[in-house]
């Protein structure tokens, strides 16, 4: 049998895990990510200093470009504060797509079936059946893996598939605009039925995004619940020891990553999208994923990674207009930063030894 | 003796082996002569594993020279090694829960795939050396001994020249054990050398031929076991004599009964596991009573059902007279009872968690120094971990190391002491000095003395019957899922407590099933 | 008696994507892997095939293509988590991320291009019975040879196995290369043969399903068939109940193949007995060897 495992470098096990690897593995990640981005724009034809400067700079030089930013961070933020948490218990939440979507839905319930309700309880209603909403759609593979053992991957998963289905009828059907023209779209949203706005290009979510994170933050590192949660992934063993039930960490982290993400639903239809359409979001409930990721599966951390992330969206965009670079590019470098991260993360635990393998001679 | 004697069989010259700063073996010799019964003893941790991997190809040493039959080789895989003749059963069994014990046999066996020959050649084999087996069981189905016999045949069909046993007892009843020693004679007979590690200095006694004793990864004497008493042997592993126990002050006088298992009966969890049946014991307060068992006979599911990871019915389990089968780990925490399980890395503590981290696992909901209106408080975890270290004397490389960077024995230390600093009214404990050197063994069985003799109830679950007979009140053996009568440790012999091992008490409720046992 | 043979070869044809990437998965989960990019990897075999094929005109260099895209993504899932021992659950998800903005990247300029299509023998595509022909191989190769007894020996319990001197990182590659291999052929099939064309995202979760198809048959080679055939069973149904104009939301129909996932893995994983003898003991965790 061959040593392909082996090849010429080799893993040695760290006595603990190395706290500046944890700090400089993201940067790591970026830096190598940036330089295949490069290679992938010299590849199509494309100057990649001007294509590289034009994604991840030229976003950052004007006020409109920053404002867009923090909007396109907002839910990656609050969808991704609230899959770190999940996975730091290993409990494996890759539906927030549809969570969102679930939240946007009951969130645009309101504005649908009351038209004419304008009040300033009219948006909290919206967000607090968001939240619901999320909850919900997210208990759902929840219940199923504690009661039935479902594997909550593939059940979170195929649930993103079924509630885009119910949208896209809700909206075609039933939800359809009157005065639409036909257009699969509900009635555009109004005044209360909209976020407050803090400057022209900022709305008030992303503020409760950042301050939602940062709350997060805390219950990880300071309070008990956290402890279970990080307990509960290192060592389910060892959390049965200490008198955390794992039924009741599964379904408090589905519930909080769904609701935060249901949350996300209901800010982006009552700011950026303003209605229900058949897609209201471009993928963040599995960008956030890398999101969660980047950040360390540390929600403060997150709050970083999520503007990075809104940077990758804004400058494919920037590309696509400027260099006629399909923005499909955003999703190829989002993808290599995640592999870059998870390469670079053994570092963490390991350190690499280039020597011959061991047993050699033969 | 014959001419072919002369030259050694295996012989191991200045073998050196490190992992990275830790010299593992150095400068080790050993030589097995033909038809040999060789011991190779030392404590945890004395590098024995090591030499016996590397001679079985599963490691490579840094420096030195193997020599087979006087011709000098490298086992580079243990396939290398089976190709030459030796045969390994290891401490932890390399099976396979999941395959039937044919198949697990085939997977030594070089040649083409053919199992139903083979099975016809386990048959033969495990007949004319008395070791029963059905080639088509599923492994996982099947008890300790009968595992070791198929790792025995499994070296056997190979028709080995040199076969290395890493701790055969520690798994076995003593009368398993006698039956493996009467197979190991004949082997010897037969020409075949046994390379024989321990850490049992009877057994090394009555079997072995020679010994090598090893210290600190160093040989630290050869000598013939028969010319030596058990007490010299120690001391050449040890290299002190070992911290004699101090008995109690109050002869053994103990209180009111404070945990009671009545009826307490728990359903198997998952494909390979066992069921308790209706087990019945009291322990008061003031006494260590002991539960013996071979390895896998329903002692992780005991401890499960009396720390609460497991719930059973109500009634099952009483302390002080209240009845806490349902009530959560931590609601018996909360009634002052403390449990250190078996596993210490990944139960006991977090590996990845530093010592003071770790002290909330167990005490989250009972220590106010530790956690108050849900917050953490960092600096009382730190200064509760410094108290237990400086009381347990438990050595480490850092101020405030993850669990996983200490020792076995400095770990163990930690979990105890964790758990001893509240003074529960009741401790549970599982295997408490397993794989932990003789220091910390010693310190923590006087922990536990201590602690009966200042009134807590103390319950032990142990595979090793000197740690029973040294620190034991009362004795109970668990078989099959299966409780005996605890009875006074002083009333009760080895050979008693091993027929019990054995399943003899199953019998209580029905005849056949002893015997059954028997001829299993 | 004709409509039945008609359905039957319909469902067949349906079935052969989730067939295919279900077995390829299979032996990698028995070798202890979980590869949860089956998605990303089928998806790049959908590109690399559509693109082999329109670019060569042969279909055959095109189903080529889609294998070796699926090895490739196998591959780089295989160094991230053998060798530098990265967290399974999460490189798949980035494999599948990766490999469905990849092939949107790749595949841009094929939207809307005609396909070139496999050629069907006597009115069956040759892959149909390639994949039961799969089904019996895989089964003996698993259960009735040395290298099938070692995947599965490696599966359950990775120290056993490194003990008895078998390389597990080396079996486990070539486990995770053959995953990689039968999910890009099951991609390149739904480009080259089911509807000949490129659409991004086209896999439309199939990967998904196949993952879930692996834990309703308890790692069973035949259960897979007998599960990859009903689903085919309930999009086919989906299909006609939306042809015929039933009333019921064609959205709803379209769900049918999603909620009957959930619904299959709920039955079989609250069914203890059934999983665990055949769940490999190993799945999941990575192999560190000891020093």
């Amino acid at each position: 049998m061959n040593r392909l495992g082996v090849l010429i470098m080799r893993l040695e096990k760290r006595p603990e895990r190395s706290a500046a690897m944890a700090l400089a593995s993201p940067f790591m990640a970026l830096a190598m990510t940036v330089v295949t981005a490069a290679a992938i724009f010299a590849l199509r034809g494309n100057n990649p200093f001007i294509a590289l400067y034009v994604y991840f700079v030229e976003p950052l030089t004007a006020l409109w470009s920053v404002e867009q930013l923090l909007v396109k961070a907002s839910p990656l933020i609050l969808i991704g504060a609230g899959l770190a948490v999940a996975y730091r218990a290993n409990i494996w939440n890759i539906g927030a797509e549809g969570q969102l979507t679930a939240g946007a839905i009951l969130a645009g319930a309101v504005p649908v079936f009351f038209t004419q309700w304008q009040s300033p309880l009219t948006l909290a209603v919206m967000i607090v059946l968001g939240i619901v909403g999320g909850m919900l759609w997210a208990a759902i593979p929840a219940l199923l893996r504690n009661r039935f053992n479902a594997n909550e991957i593939l059940t979170s998963l195929m649930l993103v598939y079924v509630v885009q289905l119910m949208l896209d009828y809700l909206v075609r059907g039933p939800w359809r605009d009157p005065q639409g023209f036909n257009f699969p779209k509900s009635v555009t949203f109004a005044d209360w039925q909209l976020l407050p706005y803090l400057t022209p290009g900022i709305h008030a979510g992303v503020l409760v995004s950042i301050l939602l994170a940062l709350l997060l933050g805390f219950m990880v590192s300071r309070t008990i619940k956290g402890f279970e949660i990080t307990v509960s992934g290192l060592s389910p063993r060892a959390a049965r020891f200490a008198g955390f039930s794992e039924k009741r960490t599964v379904l408090f982290c589905m519930m909080l990553s769904g609701g935060l993400a249901g949350l996300a639903g209901a800010f982006e239809i009552s700011s950026v999208v303003g209605q229900l359409q058949p897609q209201i979001s471009p993928g963040y409930g599995f960008a956030a994923i890398i999101v969660a990721f980047l950040g360390r599966l540390n929600p403060v951390g997150v709050i970083f990674a999520g503007l990075l992330l809104a940077l990758s969206y804004i400058g494919g965009e920037a590309v696509q207009t400027a260099l006629q670079i399909p923005d499909k590019i955003t999703r190829v470098i989002q993808g290599i930063l995640l592999f870059y991260i998870l390469a670079c993360d053994t570092l963490i635990n390991y350190r690499v030894v280039f020597a011959a393998p061991v047993g050699g001679r033969t | 003796m014959t001419e072919e004697n002369r030259v050694p069989l295996l012989e191991a010259r200045n073998i050196v082996k490190t992992f990275g700063s830790l010299r593992a073996n150095d400068d080790v010799n050993l030589t097995i002569m033909p038809g040999e019964i060789h011991a190779f003893l030392g404590e945890n941790g004395a590098g024995k594993s090591t030499l016996v991997k590397m001679i079985y190809g599963a490691l490579q040493p840094t420096s030195g020279q193997f020599f087979w039959k006087g011709r000098q080789v490298m086992p580079a895989s243990p396939s290398v090694a089976r190709h030459l003749g030796i045969g390994m059963v290891f401490q932890h069994f390399s099976l396979f829960d999941s395959l039937t014990v044919a198949e697990n046999i085939a997977l030594a066996m070089p040649g083409p795939h053919d199992l139903a020959a083979l099975s016809g050649r386990i048959a033969q084999v495990s007949a004319s050396y008395g070791l029963p087996i059905v080639p088509s069981a599923m492994v996982g189905d099947l008890s300790v001994g009968e595992r070791q016999r198929i790792e025995i045949i499994r070296c056997l069909l190979q028709e080995p020249q040199l076969l290395i046993m890493d701790e055969p007892t520690s798994v076995l009843t003593p009368q398993e054990a006698d039956q493996l020693f009467v197979v190991l004679k004949r082997l010897a007979a037969e020409g075949c050398s046994v390379l024989y590690i321990s850490h049992r200095l009877e057994e090394v006694k009555a079997l072995c031929d020679t010994a090598t004793i090893l210290r600190h990864g160093k040989v630290a004497a050869n000598v013939d076991p028969r010319r030596e008493t058990a007490a010299s042997l120690a001391r050449l592993m040890v290299g002190a004599d070992i911290h004699a126990i101090r008995p109690r002050s109050d002869g053994g006088k103990t209180g009111t009964p404070r945990l009671a298992m009545k009826h307490l009966s728990l359903a198997g969890d998952g494909a390979f596991s066992v069921a308790l049946t209706d087990i019945n014991l009291i322990v008061n307060a003031g006494e260590i009573v002991a539960i013996a068992g071979v390895a896998g006979n329903g002692q992780g599911e005991l401890f499960d059902a009396v720390s609460g990871e497991r719930l059973v019915a109500p009634g099952m389990l009483l302390l002080d007279g209240v009845a806490l089968g349902r009530t959560s780990i931590t609601g018996r925490r909360k009634a002052g009872a403390a449990f250190v399980p078996e596993e210490r890395l990944g139960h006991g503590a977090v590996p990845t968690l530093t010592l003071s981290q770790n002290m909330f696992l167990s005490r989250h909901a009972v220590d106010p120094a530790l956690v108050s209106s849900g917050l953490l408080d960092n600096s009382g975890a730190l200064a509760a971990a410094d108290r237990i270290i400086k009381a347990f004397d438990v050595r480490k490389g850092k101020p405030d190391p993850e669990a996983r960077a200490l020792s076995g024995g400095n770990l163990q230390k930690y979990v105890v002491g964790r758990e001893l600093e509240l003074k529960p009214k009741l401790l549970v404990i599982n295997q408490p000095t397993w794989g932990v050197d003789a220091g910390a063994a010693a310190s923590i069985r006087q922990a536990l003395i201590d602690l009966a003799q200042a009134g807590s109830a103390v319950l032990v679950i142990s595979q090793d019957l000197d740690e029973i007979f040294e620190v034991a009140d009362r004795v109970a053996v668990i078989s099959r899922g299966h409780l005996s009568e605890a009875r006074p440790a002083q009333d009760v012999s080895r050979e008693e407590i091993g027929l019990l091992m054995a399943g003899a008490h199953e019998a209580g409720s029905h005849e056949q099933a002893g015997s059954a046992d028997h001829a299993a | 008696m004709d409509i039945l043979l008609v359905l039957l070869t319909i469902i067949m044809t349906a079935a052969t994507p989730l067939l295919l990437a279900a077995l390829g998965e299979m032996v990698t989960e028995r070798s202890g892997v979980l590869n949860l990019g089956v998605e990303g990897m089928m998806v790049m075999g959908a590109v690399a095939g559509f693109g082999g094929a329109y670019a060569t005109g042969n279909p055959w260099i095109g189903v080529l293509a889609s294998i070796v895209a699926g090895m490739f993504m196998s591959l780089l899932f295989g160094f991230l988590t053998l060798t530098l021992l990265a967290n399974q659950v999460a490189t798949g998800l980035a494999l599948t991320l990766l490999g469905l903005g990849l092939s949107a990247l790749l595949g841009e300029s094929f939207v809307g291009q005609p396909g070139v299509k496999l050629p069907s023998l006597g009115g069956i595509d040759p892959l149909v019975p390639f994949a039961l022909f799969m089904v019996f191989a895989v089964g003996k190769f698993l259960f009735g040879t040395k290298m099938g007894l070692v995947i599965r020996a490696v599966g359950n319990s990775h120290t056993s196995a490194h003990a008895l001197g078998y390389n597990v990182i080396g079996v486990r590659y070539v486990a995770v290369l053959f995953g990689g291999a039968m999910s890009g052929l099951a991609g390149g099939y739904l480009s080259i043969v089911y509807t000949p064309q490129w659409v991004e995202n086209m896999t439309a979760g199939r990967g998904w399903i196949a993952l879930a198809l692996v834990v309703f048959a308890s790692w069973l080679p035949f259960r897979i068939l007998a599960g990859a055939y009903l689903f085919g069973t309930i999009s086919i149904l989906s299909f006609v109940l939306q042809a015929q104009g039933s009333g019921i939301p064609s959205q709803f129909l379209s769900s049918l193949p999603y909620l009957g996932t959930i619904l299959a893995l709920v039955v079989i994983s609250g069914n203890k007995a059934l999983t665990r003898r055949n769940t490999p003991a190993s799945l999941g965790q990575p192999f560190v060897p000891d020093r």
